[in-house]
C-alpha cells in the first residue's frame, strides 16, 4: 500500500453489507466516510470502526431520495474519495408496490434513480481528477424479472445497465466501474427468509469480493461464482416457458 | 418460534427468540411483556439465558465505542465477543484481565456471570475490571451504574444472570501485555492432595489450573496435570523476531458437524480421550515452554461445536466451590462417588479461588472449585443431588452459569448471605417480572 492512506466512501453505510465493506477496507488501513440517512446510526458505526482499526472515520447525512442535495453532499466531503461503494437499496414489498403507487416509486428511486444520479456526479469529479473506482451493488434480481420482486428487479436492472454505460463512458479516463451482484446475502434485508446455504453469502464475503474487485479492476462480479451459472441458466429459459414458472 | 438451549443442550425450548439491532429495540422490548431475559452467545450451561416466555438476543449489539490506550479503558456494546476484543486488541498489546475457558462469550454474558479465569487467585473475577455499565432496567429505564453511581444495581448486575435488566454497554479495563505468548509450565501431580498442594505452592503464578484425570482411581484418585502460565516478556520470546510478538488468533480448526450417537460417549471413548489428553499434556511436563494464547486459555475452542460430542440428549455441568478448610476431604469424597457411580466425567477441572468479589450472586469465594461434565443419562440427576449434598454440607455453592438442575434449597444454602438482598432489590426493580429466566423461575429468584 502507498504511504498516504486511501479513502473509501460507503453510501448506505448502515446496511449490513455496507458496514462489512467499511470494516474490510479499514482493516487494510483505509480511511472511511460513511453516508446514510441517520446520523445517529452512522455515529455508532463510525465509533466502532475508529475503535477497532484506528483509522479516520467521518459520518455524512445523505437521503438517496433527495436528489437535490447530492451536490452539497459531495462538496461537504473533506476530499474526493478513491473508491465509492453504493450499498443503498430497498427490497420493498412487491404486493404493495403493485397497488400503492408511492411504494413502487420509492423502490425504483431508491434502487435506481438515487444511486445512478450520485454516481454520475461522482464520476464527473473522478474523471476530472483522472482516477477513482465506483462500485455499484446491483442484484441478480435485475438479470431477469420475476413475479415475486419485479419492481426491485427492474430497478436493479436499470442500475446494472446504468453501470455498464458508466463504465463505457469512463474507460480510458482512469476511472473504473464495478457491477457487483451478490446473490443471496444474510442481512437485515433477507431476515426471516429461508435462504439456500450454498447460494447465500455472509456480508463479510461480499466485502472481501468488493475489495478484491477494486484491486483487480474487475467489471462484473458475482460474489459466489455459482450464481453466474444459475443466472445463465435462468436467462436461457425461453420466455414462453418462463412466464408460467414459479421462481 | 426458535428451538434453542444452553451450550449443554439441556433443557431445550421452543420459544420466540428476538434479536435487538440497537438500544431502541432493547428499550421497546423490555416492557412489552413479562418473563423475558437477555441472551448473549448461549455459552452458559443450562437455563440462565432462556426466558420463561421469550428471549432477547444481544449478539447484534456488537459495536465498540472507544478505547484509550493510556488507561486501557474500552467501552463497547454488550454483544461484542471476547474473541473480537482479543483479535482487535492483542495485536496492539492489550488483553482482557480475566478470560474464561472459551473466547466465544459476549461482554454482557461475562458480566452477568461474573466469569472467572485461571488467575482468579490474583485478579478476581471479570466484574472487578468493569468500570461502569449502561443498563435497560426491567421497567424500561436507561440507567448508568458503577461503584459510585447506582452502586446497588451495579453489585446486583455483576453476576446477576441478566435478572436486573439488559446490559447494553460496558466500560472495562484491558491490561497491557508485552507479547501475545504465554510461558507455560506443566507439573504432574499423582493424586488430589498433590494437585491441591501444587496449586497452593504456586500461588505466585499468574495463571494456574489443574486438569484431573477422572478415570484414575484408588491411590491415584485425582491424578492431575497442573498448568501454570505467565505472559511472556519480549526478552523471553523464543526465536524472538519482533514481528512474532503477537501471534495470529486462529479460527476454530475442526468442527463436529453432526451429533455423535448418544451412546458413543461411553467409558471407552472417555478413557481414550483421557489417555490422549494426558499423554499429550504429560509430554511437556517440566521446564517452561512457549504457547500462544489459544491453546493455553481456550483449548476447547479449537473444536467448534464440541458440545455435540455428547449427542442430542446433551450433558450437564456440575461446578462447585468448596471452602479451603474442607476442600481436600470433600472433593476426594466427590471424586470417589463419581468413580463408584460408574459414569465418567469427560472433563474435570480444579482451580483455587482467591477473594470473593462484591457481585451479589457472583460465584467465586475462597476455596477450591471443581467443574465436571456428565453426559445426560437416566439416573444422572439423582446422582448429582448426592454431589450437591456434599457441597452443601461443606458450606459450598454451585455456579449458576453451569446449572440446569440444582434445587432451590441447594441454591439458597449456597448463596444464603446475599440472596435476600438480591430478591428484595429485584422486587423493587421489577415487581411484575418483566424479566424472568427459566433459571430464576426454578430457583425462586
Ligand atoms: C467451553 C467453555 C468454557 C467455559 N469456561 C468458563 C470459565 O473458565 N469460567 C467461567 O466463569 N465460565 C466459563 N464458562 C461459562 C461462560 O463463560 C458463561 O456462561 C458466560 O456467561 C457465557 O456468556 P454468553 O455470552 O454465552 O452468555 P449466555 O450464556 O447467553 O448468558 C449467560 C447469562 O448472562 C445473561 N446475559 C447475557 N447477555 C446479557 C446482557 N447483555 N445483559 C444482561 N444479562 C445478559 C443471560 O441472561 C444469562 O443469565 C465456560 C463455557 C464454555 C462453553
Ligand atoms: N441481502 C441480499 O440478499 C442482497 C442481494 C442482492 C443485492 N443486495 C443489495 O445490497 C445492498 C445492501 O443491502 P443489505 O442486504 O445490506 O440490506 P440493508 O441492510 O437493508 O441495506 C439497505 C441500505 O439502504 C439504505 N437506504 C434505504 N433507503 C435509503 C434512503 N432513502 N437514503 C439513504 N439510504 C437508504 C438503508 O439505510 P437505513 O439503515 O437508514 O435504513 C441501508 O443502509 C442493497 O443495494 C441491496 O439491494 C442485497
Amino acid at each position: 500500500m502507498s504511504d498516504t492512506p486511501k479513502t473509501l466512501l460507503v453510501l448506505g453505510a448502515t446496511s449490513d453489507i455496507g458496514r462489512a465493506t467499511a470494516h474490510w477496507f479499514a482493516r487494510a488501513g483505509w480511511n472511511v466516510m460513511l453516508a446514510g440517512r441517520s446520523l445517529d446510526a452512522l455515529g455508532r458505526e463510525a465509533d466502532d470502526i475508529a475503535t477497532r482499526f484506528g483509522v479516520s472515520v467521518t459520518a455524512h447525512a445523505l437521503d438517496i431520495l433527495t436528489t437535490g442535495s447530492f451536490a452539497d453532499f459531495l462538496d461537504g466531503l473533506y476530499c474526493l474519495p478513491d473508491v465509492v461503494v453504493s450499498a443503498v437499496g430497498l427490497l420493498g414489498d412487491q404486493g404493495r408496490a403493485e397497488s400503492e403507487l408511492a411504494h413502487a416509486v420509492e423502490v425504483v428511486r431508491t434502487n435506481f434513480e438515487g444511486p445512478a444520479l450520485v454516481f454520475d456526479m461522482v464520476a464527473a469529479r473522478m474523471i476530472a481528477r483522472g482516477s477513482g473506482t465506483l462500485v455499484g451493488i446491483s442484484s441478480v434480481a435485475g438479470d431477469r424479472g420475476r413475479a415475486s420482486n419485479y419492481s426491485y428487479g427492474a430497478a436493479k436492472a436499470g442500475f446494472t445497465a446504468f453501470l455498464s454505460g458508466l463504465r463505457n463512458r469512463t474507460a480510458g479516463k482512469g476511472v473504473h466501474v464495478v457491477t457487483l451482484k451478490p446473490g443471496f446475502v444474510r442481512t437485515r434485508m433477507t431476515e426471516g427468509m429461508r435462504l439456500p446455504g450454498l447460494l447465500t453469502a455472509e456480508p463479510a464475503e461480499v466485502a472481501k469480493a468488493i475489495f478484491k474487485a477494486v484491486e483487480a479492476k474487475r467489471d462484473i462480479v458475482y460474489v459466489r461464482s455459482v450464481w453466474w451459472f444459475v443466472m445463465t441458466i435462468i436467462c436461457a429459459i425461453p420466455e414462453g416457458l418462463f412466464k408460467n414458472l414459479k421462481l | 418460534m426458535t428451538r434453542f438451549s444452553g451450550w449443554n443442550r439441556y433443557p431445550v425450548v421452543d420459544q420466540p427468540l428476538h434479536a435487538a439491532r440497537d438500544r431502541r429495540d432493547v428499550l421497546s422490548f423490555s416492557t412489552a411483556g413479562t418473563g423475558r431475559v437477555a441472551r448473549g452467545n448461549g455459552r452458559s450451561y443450562g437455563d440462565a439465558a432462556i426466558g420463561v416466555s421469550e428471549t432477547l438476543s444481544t449478539l447484534k449489539l456488537d459495536r465498540m465505542k472507544s478505547f484509550d490506550a493510556a488507561s486501557g479503558l474500552l467501552t463497547a456494546e454488550a454483544g461484542v465477543l471476547l474473541a473480537d476484543i482479543i483479535a482487535t486488541f492483542l495485536p496492539r498489546g492489550f488483553f482482557p484481565r480475566v478470560v474464561p475457558g472459551t473466547r466465544f462469550i459476549t461482554l454482557g454474558g461475562a458480566i452477568a456471570s461474573d466469569v472467572h479465569g485461571k488467575n482468579h487467585h490474583h485478579d478476581g473475577a471479570f466484574g472487578n475490571h468493569v468500570q461502569d455499565l449502561l443498563i435497560v432496567t426491567p421497567c424500561g429505564e436507561l440507567v448508568r451504574a458503577s461503584r459510585s453511581e447506582n452502586a446497588e444495581l451495579f453489585r446486583a448486575t455483576i453476576g446477576g444472570q441478566g435478572l436486573t435488566g439488559t446490559i447494553i454497554e460496558a466500560t472495562l479495563r484491558l491490561m497491557p501485555v508485552e507479547t501475545g505468548w504465554i510461558r507455560q509450565r506443566t507439573i504432574a501431580a499423582s493424586d488430589l492432595g498433590e494437585a491441591m498442594r501444587t496449586l497452593e505452592e504456586n500461588d505466585g503464578a499468574t495463571y494456574s489450573v489443574a486438569w484431573i484425570d477422572c478415570l484414575a482411581r484408588g491411590a491415584h484418585l485425582g491424578r492431575s496435570l497442573v498448568f501454570l502460565g505467565e505472559h511472556a516478556k519480549v526478552e523471553e520470546l523464543e526465536g524472538g523476531a519482533p514481528d512474532k510478538r503477537f501471534p495470529k488468533v486462529a479460527p476454530p480448526l475442526l468442527g463436529v458437524p453432526f451429533d455423535f450417537p448418544s451412546l458413543a460417549l461411553n467409558k471407552l471413548s472417555v478413557r481414550l480421550f483421557n489417555e490422549f489428553y494426558y499423554r499429550w499434556g504429560a509430554r511437556r511436563v517440566g521446564g517452561p515452554f512457549q504457547v500462544d494464547i489459544d491453546p493455553y486459555f481456550f483449548p476447547l475452542d479449537g473444536i467448534s461445536n464440541w458440545n455435540r460430542i455428547y449427542g442430542h440428549r446433551g450433558f450437564v455441568q456440575h461446578q462447585c466451590v468448596i471452602p479451603t478448610e474442607r476442600a481436600a476431604s470433600v472433593l476426594a469424597e466427590m471424586l470417589e462417588r463419581i468413580t463408584h457411580w460408574g459414569s465418567a466425567s469427560f472433563l474435570a477441572v480444579l482451580k483455587k479461588f482467591g477473594a470473593a468479589s462484591d457481585g451479589l450472586l457472583s460465584f467465586p469465594q475462597p476455596g477450591y472449585t471443581l467443574a465436571l461434565d456428565f453426559p445426560m443419562r437416566p439416573g444422572l440427576l439423582e446422582f448429582l443431588e448426592e454431589l450437591d449434598k456434599c457441597v452443601m454440607e461443606a458450606g459450598g455453592r454451585l455456579y449458576l452459569a453451569k446449572d440446569a438442575r440444582q434445587s432451590q434449597a441447594t441454591f439458597e444454602a449456597g448463596y444464603a448471605q446475599t440472596v435476600g438482598v438480591f430478591r428484595s432489590l429485584r422486587q423493587a426493580l421489577d415487581p411484575v417480572s418483566h424479566v424472568k429466566s427459566r433459571l430464576a423461575e426454578r430457583l425462586g429468584l
